[in-house]
């Protein structure tokens, strides 16, 4: 999460800003005010959430220590220059590390990830109010060992030096990447699709290619031993919000957020549109054998320009970089010797 | 002369009449149920259930890639063909090149990046399948309605997914695997128009083909409340010598509370992919 990497240069301009004056709203009151507007209803009544939907922003997830949450008009333009200032791929400052990490620069990145949210959050997280994810449990012996085999395959892969396949993510390896819940925002192809027939709503993410499929109609879950990777939704509405719950997902390492145990994790994500151009997106997780409490998120999404398209997100069909990554450490292995 | 005119109105009034009363009763009784539009409503789970992933054309039963350790469960059915007039006219170059694709549909390699898809048929390796071969795929598919304009399809296999414009009129932005889809109403057959396709899919597991050049023109037409019939305009005049026709119904699935699950298959081809460049003595 480089967002989370706040440079100690925007920590100062932050706290040293006059904090006098006006009062802090806590951000989820200011986001809930907005039900006074109505949204538009499809032909058979339902809220009507179609179109194209955009949710990149550079608001960290988590509030970087001493911010606070609601920010004046001119801290949020110190807060924001700063994210803007760490996430650009165009500096170049750093050496050469940087700079040829750097390569794949700002020219690739989607825009709108450079600005935060039109609230002025710090922090995408709502709850706990100190707009971090709640501290951890302590993991049985097995989840232990699992997450320590993941760190080992990072680190073989982080220093080129994968064994296999297996060794990448799952985003790298193209099975899933910002299609599966929660939503959240990342360096490009930040759009969403909503399409609604009758008791059907699809959420088709630009990154890949897979459409979640909410049913509205009061089926019941699949049995718990079918499992998959986006889970399996089901959706109700609440006044103008679709609320979906999801469950059964898979149980491969890198399926659920921060590695949750599939055995407990639950998902609760709210779309509400907040005016003509809006919708608020906000989840809960909980997961009594990951996190103490439950915590919540909400992410703004704007109406992308009608003059533009989602594009197709192509991924595995054109994988070069997984066959590089692992001739490249073969190559590596052999040098070495 | 007025009373002669009105004679001549009155008989060809009648004639109108009964070629009226002639149509109704040649056209099927059923009407699809119209939306609030004035559209019938496509929304459902559909699959077709011929065997043209096989093969579009005629073909007998078939023994699968490697018989000495799949047995039965590779080998693919029988199937007559979906082509009208049954054969693909291609040019002769054309033809050859498909005998070629199947020579080698078996046949991987990824080491190099400008022959990434010189082998292979794209379904063995988890590829999007293209239009129109993802609507005859052993795979049930998803159409979503949308009351904006918009139509999306979800299919089961490697959840590919296509989104139908209605009436959008642009050219192709960029060539995508699962193309470029404008759709309009022609009465109750919904009509697909797609081009800016990737060359590199194919049609069939016969290796079947077309160039980036292919435009391809569908039609799905409600028959009865569970089926209605599917038709494809395929015209490439890189590959083929004329435009050609495939049709076939799709039926309903009607099974309670059925959805649409994952066949995501990436992790089934990786080994088959990526294995050859494994650390030796890993794993």
């Amino acid at each position: 999460m480089k967002t989370a990497a706040l440079s100690a240069l925007v920590l100062a301009v932050v706290l040293s800003s006059p904090l006098g004056g006006q009062p802090s709203r806590p951000a989820a009151a200011s986001a809930r005010q907005a039900k006074s507007y109505i949204p538009p209803k499809t032909p058979w009544g339902d809220p009507d959430l179609q179109g194209v939907w955009n949710d990149a922003t550079s608001t960290p997830l988590q509030r970087p220590n001493g911010v606070k949450d609601v920010l004046t008009d001119e801290e949020a333009a110190d807060f924001q220059a700063s994210l803007a200032h760490d996430l650009t791929r165009d500096r170049r400052d750093g050496g050469a590390d940087a700079d040829v990490n750097r390569a794949y620069n700002d020219h690739w990145m989607d825009a709108r990830r450079l600005k935060i949210t039109a609230d002025h959050r710090s922090s995408l997280i709502v709850d706990p109010p100190d707009g971090r994810i709640p501290p951890a449990v302590p993991l049985p012996p097995e989840r232990q060992a699992a997450r320590a085999a993941r760190a080992a395959a990072n680190t073989r892969f982080n220093a080129g030096l994968p064994d296999d396949y297996t060794d990448m993510s799952l985003p790298v390896r193209c099975i899933i990447r910002t299609d599966s819940p929660p939503y959240l925002p990342t360096i490009y192809n930040n759009d969403f699709q909503i399409v609604q027939s009758p008791g059907v709503i699809a959420i088709a993410p630009e990154m890949i290619h897979s459409a979640r499929i909410v049913y509205t109609d009061g089926r019941p879950h699949l049995n718990r031993g079918l499992r998959q990777w986006l889970g399996d939704s089901r959706g109700r509405w609440d006044g103008a919000s679709l609320v979906v719950e999801t469950t059964n997902f898979r149980t491969d390492d890198g399926v659920l957020f921060q590695g949750a145990n599939p055995a407990s994790f639950k998902i609760t994500e709210r779309f509400t549109r907040v005016d003509p151009t809006s919708i608020n997106y906000e989840f809960t997780v909980e997961d009594p054998a990951t996190w103490t409490k439950p915590w919540t998120a909400l992410i703004p999404w704007s109406k992308i320009d009608p003059g533009e398209q989602m594009y197709e997100y192509g991924c595995h069909e054109d994988n070069f970089d997984i066959v590089h990554f692992l001739i490249g450490a073969r190559n590596r292995q052999k040098n070495a010797r | 002369m007025r009373a002669r005119r009105r004679l001549v109105l009155f008989f060809f009034g009648a004639v109108a009449v009964l070629g009226v009363a002639l149509a109704v009763a040649q056209t099927p009784a059923f009407r699809a149920p119209h939306r609030a539009d004035g559209h019938p409503d496509l929304s459902g789970i559909w699959q077709a259930f011929v065997t043209a992933n096989w093969d579009l054309q005629d073909h007998d039963a078939q023994p699968g890639l490697h018989p000495e350790l799949d047995g039965a469960y590779g080998a693919g059915p029988a199937g007559q063909s979906v082509v009208e007039g049954g054969e693909i006219p291609y040019q002769p170059w054309a033809l050859a090149k498909k005998k070629a694709n199947f020579e080698k549909r078996g046949a991987v390699d990824v080491s190099n990046d400008k022959t990434w898809h010189a082998l292979g048929d794209p379904e063995l390796k988890c590829y999007m399948p293209g239009v129109p071969r993802a609507t005859y795929m052993p795979y049930p598919f998803q159409i979503v309605q949308g009351s904006n304009n918009t139509i999306l399809i979800s299919y089961e296999f490697t959840s590919a997914t296509r989104i139908v414009r209605m009436n959008w009129t642009q050219e192709s932005p960029a060539d995508a695997w699962m193309g470029w889809s404008r759709g309009r109403w022609e009465g109750d057959t919904l009509v697909v128009d797609v081009t800016g396709l990737r060359e590199e899919t194919w049609l069939d597991r016969a290796g079947d083909f077309h160039s980036d050049k292919l435009h391809v023109v569908e039609r799905y037409t409600p028959m009865s409340p569970y089926h209605m019939q599917y038709e494809a305009t395929l015209d490439d005049p890189k590959v083929y010598t004329r435009p050609w026709k495939i049709s076939f119904p799709l039926y309903r699935r009607m099974e309670k509370n059925l959805q649409l699950l994952e066949f995501k298959c990436v992790p089934f081809t990786e080994e088959l992919l990526y294995g050859r460049f494994r650390k030796p003595g890993a794993k």
